[in-house]
């Protein structure tokens, strides 16, 4: 049926025709989605769309093939010398399969025979590798679905539970006794009302011996339930904040691991609220909730069993409303699952707009958006507001609809009970003690019913967590890290592309650095420059082709060691809340000061700190001293200068001060450049005159290569590029009028020092 | 010779057609011919019908269309077939089924173009357009349409709910 349905029709090939490559198709001409396949014979291409009959063309020299895409639909065309013969497409999830497919026919075009070498391939479905041992795409975009309904979810907390199972054991056993000793009193008014009180109203003395026995063991049982119930209770709560804590840690853990997409596509205020406030709420709910809930059935089950050991008849009557009970929680519980999962979704929302908008506060104060984004926050908590309301229509029905179960079941108790008293099959004892025990039976019924929510929400945090905590990385740590020896510094890009969604960001790039060569990466915004940056820093691993670094693939390298070895320098520079020193040390936190001190002269950055009311302990960062951009440029380069990287990466590191402090950059980053790979992007073309080799870069692609000099001379892209900027520089006269006398207050500082 | 990079914007000053390469090519009122431009549409959520940009090979705006109503007739049949072909955004009819509620999730759906499957990665690739209309992302890129929710058959209201 599946291979009938693949093949409707077998390909006409001619005799001896051999198919060479085979791409699926996805839409008919019309653009349906109609399944077909796209073949590549020795001279043909055969095409078919859904049970339609095939078509044929011939391939003959001076046929041109071409891919291109846009928005999640790929294209294939061929064109012949004077018109386009043919045009298929597919979903870009077959971007790998077209590629390839393109590059066969090309060959067939161009008449070479494809030389097949040996190459690597994923042992679980047989697609090419980059390279031996790297992880397979084709299997990572495959990942299986999770299937698991959210209750489910919190069983997977085991793995954080195990460590303390002697404990969780001991909590067990103590939860057990406790129970038990909660279950003695109302057992003991049994007697007491039989023994004592019927007999004394029928006219027989009080046996104050035998009421002193029963009210010291009622006592007991109430002070032994006391102990073990606090002993209990203690070292559950013990036990889950330990765990809760386990949990917070792995999934932060876990979170940095994460590659710098996936922090792209998350919010930050929903991040924060999955590691904060989700992990407590698991932790109140084993601590308190579920601990009550075990203790709940704990009581049901040994009171049932008291009830009918006391009188199996009246036992069946009182336990007869339960499994009624036990439906009902089972029906709302689905409704209210859902609901509190999209309660979740809501509130991340409305913490979204506050984290959107905090940080931007001066761009909204200068805008004058405050009514704006009051709106925008309204409206989240509106919608904040109707969610929550749609769920307590449900929800508030529930407890009263409990309760009133707990009348009913009471009377039921009653009613049989008196009369089977009045047929005496029982002593009014024994309907006492029933009473007594389905007194607390019933209530804790009505307090269980709450389990249902609380294990949803907890359910539902829980799923936020592990939504994280099963995010494969997108840079995957190789299996067997290759050790990393004396790095060169060599970088070699191999046919390298990359898609951001269904954008082709870079396309093909091959680019070699010589260890110690500085190259300058140029282009317009949007031209692929910082993508490039960021797969040599591995923070995403490239769509098609490799990176190597002395040769070896930087995929099969242990990320952290590889990183170990680039220095980066971003445009706007992150300081972390700490001091000076702290922040230059952040990537050697074993430098001494003296390490630290020549980093930051060398950074050009020693004189401003000692102007600082702290020195190099003042404090910067989001609640520290306030630094300028090119005061924090500068801290930055003295961290790159002093992990000693053999790679450099320049991100506009000049890009965001001005000219008189860019000059005072550019003598701290020409202390850093010296004998370092460096790969440099600067907007400004003139930041980048030193540069050993300039590369150009127009969406996506290398387009022009070369010292500065011999670029203005092809007077190609760059030298328009140039031009433009030559043009605006021109325009903008009157920056950078002079220097004034500088040095002044650092020497001060300088003098002062010295004399304290 | 124009500076601007926008083109003649009175109206009946360029028309469109097709090469024989299937490519939309423009032709200007002095007779002069660009070859293989790209219709964009500049708000295709917002405002499908205004604001069309023409963009060359380069990737420069040759062209730039205030609305698609001032081309003459013939020249807006060439354009709206040019952009219906470049954007296939599906509009889901139905949800047949999802895998599971849990992201990611795979989606049997029913579109105006036919029966297919979508992977939803994560709960925010469903974008609101509006109060009704939704705009949901495939992890591959295609873009699917719900044009009313309210519109949609009981069981695919209920599916879609749990992701909203």
């Amino acid at each position: 049926m599946t291979q009938a349905a693949r093949f409707p029709t077998e390909p006409p090939l001619a005799p001896g025709e051999r198919v060479l490559g085979r791409l699926e198709l996805d839409f008919d001409p019309a653009g349906r989605f109609v399944p077909g396949e796209l073949l590549l014979t020795d001279g043909r291409l055969l095409a078919r769309h859904g049970s339609g009959g095939w078509t044929a063309v011939e391939l003959e020299p001076g046929m041109r093939l071409r891919v291109s895409d846009h928005a999640g639909v790929g294209t294939l065309e061929l064109h012949g010398p004077a018109a386009r013969i043919g045009r298929w497409r597919y979903l870009m999830r077959r971007q790998d399969q077209a590629a390839e497919f393109a590059d066969l026919a090309r060959q067939r075009l161009s008449g070479a025979e494809r030389e097949f070498e040996p190459e690597a391939r994923c042992p679980a479905c047989g697609a090419e590798l980059p390279y031996a041992g790297a992880s397979c795409r084709a299997c990572e975009a495959a990942e299986p679905a999770d299937t698991a309904p959210a209750t489910w979810t919190l069983f997977r907390l085991w793995r954080f539970a195990r460590p303390y199972r002697r404990w969780l054991a001991l909590g067990f056993v103590l939860t057990l006794a406790s129970t038990a000793a909660t279950l003695v009193p109302p057992y003991l008014t049994m007697p007491l009302m039989d023994d004592v009180l019927i007999p004394f109203q029928n006219g027989q003395p009080i046996d104050t011996g035998l009421v002193g026995m029963y009210l010291g063991g009622l006592l007991a049982a109430a002070l032994l339930a006391w102990g073990l119930g606090w002993a209990r209770t203690y070292i559950l709560a013990l036990v889950s904040e330990r765990i809760g804590a386990d949990l917070r840690t792995a999934a932060y853990d876990h979170l940095l691991s994460l590659s710098v997409d996936f922090f792209g596509s998350k919010r930050t205020g929903d991040l924060i609220a999955r590691i904060g406030s989700e992990t407590d709420r698991i932790n109140v709910f084993l601590s308190l909730h579920l601990l009550d809930f075990a203790t709940d059935v704990l009581m049901i089950a040994m009171t049932a069993v008291i009830l009918v050991s006391i009188d199996p008849s009246l036992a069946l009557a009182t336990l007869l409303p339960l499994p009624f009970i036990a439906w009902l929680i089972h029906l709302v519980r689905e409704r209210l699952r859902t609901g509190f999962e999209k309660i979740d979704r809501v509130w991340a929302q409305v913490t979204s707009v506050l984290a959107d908008t905090i940080p931007g506060i001066r761009v909204v104060k200068a805008f004058a958006q405050e009514r704006h984004e009051s709106q925008r926050f309204a409206a989240a908590n509106q919608h904040n507001l109707r969610v929550n309301d749609r769920l307590n229509r449900t929800w508030s029905m529930f407890t009263p609809t409990v309760s009133l179960l707990t009348e009913i079941g009471l009377l039921v108790v009653w009613a049989f009970g008196i009369w089977q008293i009045a047929h005496e099959r029982i002593s009014v004892g024994v309907l006492t003690a029933f009473l007594a025990y389905i007194g607390r039976f019933y209530t804790r019924l009505d307090t269980m019913s709450r389990i249902v929510s609380v294990t949803q929400k907890a359910a539902a945090g829980a799923k936020r967590i592990f939504d994280i905590l099963d995010h494969v990385s997108s840079v995957p740590e190789p299996a067997d890290p290759k050790p990393l020896g004396r790095v060169e510094g060599r970088i070699e890009l191999r046919g390298v592309s990359f898609r951001y969604g269904n954008r082709t960001v870079l396309q093909d790039i091959d680019l070699v650095v010589e260890p110690g060569e500085m190259i300058g990466l140029v282009g317009h915004s949007g031209s692929g420059k910082s993508t490039l940056v960021n797969l040599i820093l591995r923070f995403q691993d490239p769509a098609a082709g490799a990176i190597l670094l002395d040769g070896t693939d930087i995929r099969s390298l242990g990320v952290a060691d590889y990183r170990r070895h680039i220095g980066l320098v971003l445009q706007e520079s992150f300081l972390f809340f700490g001091t000076v020193a702290e922040n230059i040390a952040y990537g050697r936190p074993d430098a001494t000061r003296e390490d630290i001190v020549a980093a930051a002269r060398a950074a050009h950055a020693h004189d401003f700190i000692l102007r600082l009311p702290h020195g190099y302990d003042s404090l910067v960062g989001e609640r520290g001293q306030s630094l300028s951009g090119g005061e924090r440029q500068r801290i930055a380069i003295a961290r790159a200068l002093l992990i000693d990287p053999r790679i450099l990466i320049l991100d506009e590191a000049t890009a965001s001060v001005d000219t008189e402090t860019e000059q005072e950059i550019q003598r701290a980053l020409d202390n850093l450049v010296k004998g370092r790979t460096t790969i440099a992007i600067a907007h400004r073309l003139s930041t980048l005159r030193q540069a050993d080799r300039l590369v150009v870069l127009d969406r996506g692609r290398i387009v022009e290569q070369g010292r500065h000099e011999a670029l203005l001379a092809a007077r190609g892209a760059y030298y328009r590029l140039h031009e433009a900027q030559a043009r605006l520089a021109a325009a903008q006269f009157g920056t950078g009028s002079g220097q004034g006398p500088d040095g002044g207050p650092a020497e001060a500082a300088h003098l002062g020092r010295a004399a304290s | 010779m124009r500076g601007d990079g926008h083109g003649d914007r009175r109206p009946g000053a360029i028309a469109l057609g097709f090469d024989a390469y299937g490519r939309l090519e423009l032709r200007r009122a002095d007779g002069t011919v660009v070859q293989d431009v790209t219709p964009v549409r500049a708000f295709p959520l917002s405002a499908p019908g205004e604001g069309i940009s023409l963009v060359g090979r380069e990737g420069r705006e040759i062209q730039w269309i205030d609305r698609i109503e001032a081309l003459d007739p013939a020249s807006r049949k060439v354009l709206e077939t040019a952009l219906a072909e470049r954007d296939i955004v599906p509009r889901i009819e139905r949800i047949l089924s999802v895998s599971t509620f849990v992201t990611p999730s795979e989606w049997r759906v029913v579109t105006d173009r036919g029966d297919t499957t979508l992977t939803l990665r994560a709960e925010e690739d469903i974008r609101r357009l509006g109060t009704r209309a939704l705009l949901v992302a495939d992890r591959h890129g295609i873009h699917f349409r719900i044009d009313d929710i309210e519109r949609l058959d009981a069981t695919s209201r209920r599916l879609l709910d749990r992701f909203l």
